[in-house]
């Protein structure tokens, strides 16, 4: 018996390790990966060149960067800033200009999406048109905000708010839709009045569908930012990248993406703990994205 | 006495959105007395369920009145309380938040909807698990959350729609004499739906058989077995097997009727 115990912990043991092997192997192969796209990079807008002519390199390391001049750029740009100020200043307006837009576009979004959910004659009324609005690509907006609203954060806010509001609008709108006709009857039969039947069933059920779509709506509000701030601006990330390009400066535009990939996912991680703490009550709620 | 429960001449249509009409239930008859455990059994789609919906005040009648204690049903009443088929504990709240809804929407002080609930989810059983979310419990701890957010609400009618098919064979007996004892302490009027013809026996005052859709009454039978009960012992009593044989003659025709429809409707 307790030999059969011994060799039952043994297999255990077995197991367990083999699980750590794997995960230093899937480890190792990632940050493999990962060299051997910049490595080759490099080598390959390196590779071949004749003289100062670039375009001889087997990549032509004046259209396409080149890893290492991409980090000469971030370094420049830690130390003496870009063009139009210190570094941290663009990161902060993009951030705000993201973040302002998000959060308005997801409160419009959630009370447009509950109150035509809940209230069909209107939503019959407006149906037709929010999804004219829905079908058009609102980023042409942006002109029309830069116009309006000028340089400065609040129409980079406003186009960011655009973009947010339809995506949260629908979730919110199919999840009061989508609530279960039973749980509907049984918080009526316990006394709840309509109001409390919004606040108690219908918000809490359409929340799920609200959440779900929150990461998608936080890339659309950065899009929104980048995009007005590439439009017209004064500071942001979107300016430098227009500004980089304008000057034929494709290390430039790449640093400027790697900043923003690095935002995203900060991002896109205080999204998943918001996400979390929402719906708590959700069996196995979202800890990680997984491919 | 007045009756608790009184449905006259009552039919239900409902229309689908194409246009079609479908008779849920016709000319139906039925009253139930205070205090009364009445089951009602009839084949898959006979309009049990619809009973319920308009004993409840979910769903208006089409012709015909229903009265609950007297007075008709125009909206959902206070007095009525319903146990669902599926889990209709709110998933986003746990045990304590779930049993104390009641009270709260029915704007009771909210330590005293918090003292009553602890009440309740002690008597059926669940104390220690008030800050669990439905979907840690099994089918039977959930159903008994239901329970206990019926109950606390006092109601002088329990509507009841199949509650215990989805739960095992020995956990659905627990829960049975449970559901007795509970009753015994309420003295509410019981309308409990089921297809299962021996949980109606083992529980009921009364046994009646709707007919397959549209739905009306075919038979009612007097369950003149004594109480307390005990579910287990209660089903091989030969009164019990009695009644099942006679019950089952009335039944065994309707469910013939409904399968060779479904088969119809299939093929």
């Amino acid at each position: 018996m307790r030999q059969a115990d011994a060799a039952a912990g043994d297999r255990d043991v077995a197991r367990a390790r083999a699980r750590d092997r794997r995960r230093l192997l899937v480890l190792g192969l990632r940050i493999a990966l990962g060299a051997f796209i910049v490595g080759s990079w490099e080598l390959t807008t390196r590779a071949g060149c004749h003289g100062p002519d670039t375009a001889t390199c087997v990549i032509d390391p004046f259209f396409f960067g080149r890893p290492s001049g991409i980090v000469e750029q971030l370094g420049i740009w830690i130390q003496n800033g870009t063009a139009q100020g210190p570094l941290w200043e663009q990161i902060a307006v993009t951030l705000e200009e993201t973040v302002l837009g998000f959060a308005i576009g997801v409160v419009l979004g959630v009370i447009f999406g509950v109150i035509l959910g809940r209230n069909r004659l209107l939503s019959d009324v407006a149906g037709p048109y929010i999804k004219a609005l829905n079908a058009m690509p609102r980023i042409v907006l942006g002109s029309i905000f830069i116009m309006a609203l000028g340089f400065e954060i609040p129409s980079k806010v406003a186009l960011a708010v655009v973009l947010v509001f339809f995506v949260v609008f629908f979730n919110a709108f199919q999840g009061v839709r989508e609530v279960d006709r039973d749980l509907l009857a049984n918080a009526r039969i316990l006394g709840a009045s309509q109001r409390q039947l919004s606040t108690h069933v219908i918000l809490p059920s359409a929340l799920s569908w609200i959440v779900a779509s929150l990461h998608t709506s936080f890339g659309f509000a950065l899009v929104g930012a980048i995009v007005g701030e590439y439009l017209g601006a004064r500071k942001g990330i979107g300016l430098m990248i227009a500004t980089a390009q304008g000057t034929f400066n494709a290390n430039g535009v790449f640093a400027a993406m790697l900043i923003l990939a690095v935002v995203a996912i900060l991002a896109e991680a205080l999204v998943t703990r918001l996400e979390n703490r929402l719906i708590r009550w959700r069996p196995n709620a979202i800890t990680d994205v997984n491919i | 006495m007045e009756p608790a429960i009184e449905l006259r001449g009552v039919t239900k249509r409902f229309v689908s959105p194409a246009g079609t009409a479908f008779t849920a239930l016709r000319d139906l008859d039925l009253t139930v007395a205070p205090g009364e455990f009445c089951a009602i059994v009839g084949p898959t789609g006979c309009g049990k369920s619809t009973t319920l919906a308009l004993i409840s005040g979910l769903e208006p009648p089409s012709i015909g009145e229903v009265r609950v204690l007297g007075r008709p049903v125009t909206d959902v009443g206070r007095s009525v309380g319903y146990v669902f088929q599926r889990d209709a504990v709110f998933p986003w709240k746990d045990v304590l938040e779930n049993v104390l809804a009641g009270p709260q929407f029915r704007r009771l002080s909210r330590a005293e909807a918090e003292a009553r609930a602890r009440e309740w989810i002690a008597r059926v059983g669940l104390a220690g698990f008030e800050r669990y979310y439905p979907h840690q419990l099994s089918g039977g701890m959930r159903k008994r959350v239901a329970l206990a957010q019926t109950l606390i609400n006092e109601p002088q009618i329990l509507l009841m729609d199949e509650p215990f098919s989805a739960l095992d064979v020995q956990t659905r007996a627990l829960m049975e004499n449970e559901l007795l004892d509970l009753w015994a302490a309420t003295g509410a009027s019981v309308v409990f739906v089921t297809h299962d013809l021996e949980e109606a026996i083992a529980l009921a005052d009364r046994v009646v058989v709707i007919t397959a859709g549209p739905g009306t009454i075919k038979g009612e039978y007097r369950v003149d077995i004594g109480r307390p009960r005990n579910i287990a012992e209660v089903r091989f009593q030969p009164r019990s097997v009695e009644l099942y044989a006679e019950i089952w003659k009335d039944l065994r025709d309707e469910v013939l009727v409904s399968y060779e429809r479904t088969k119809r409707s299939v093929a």
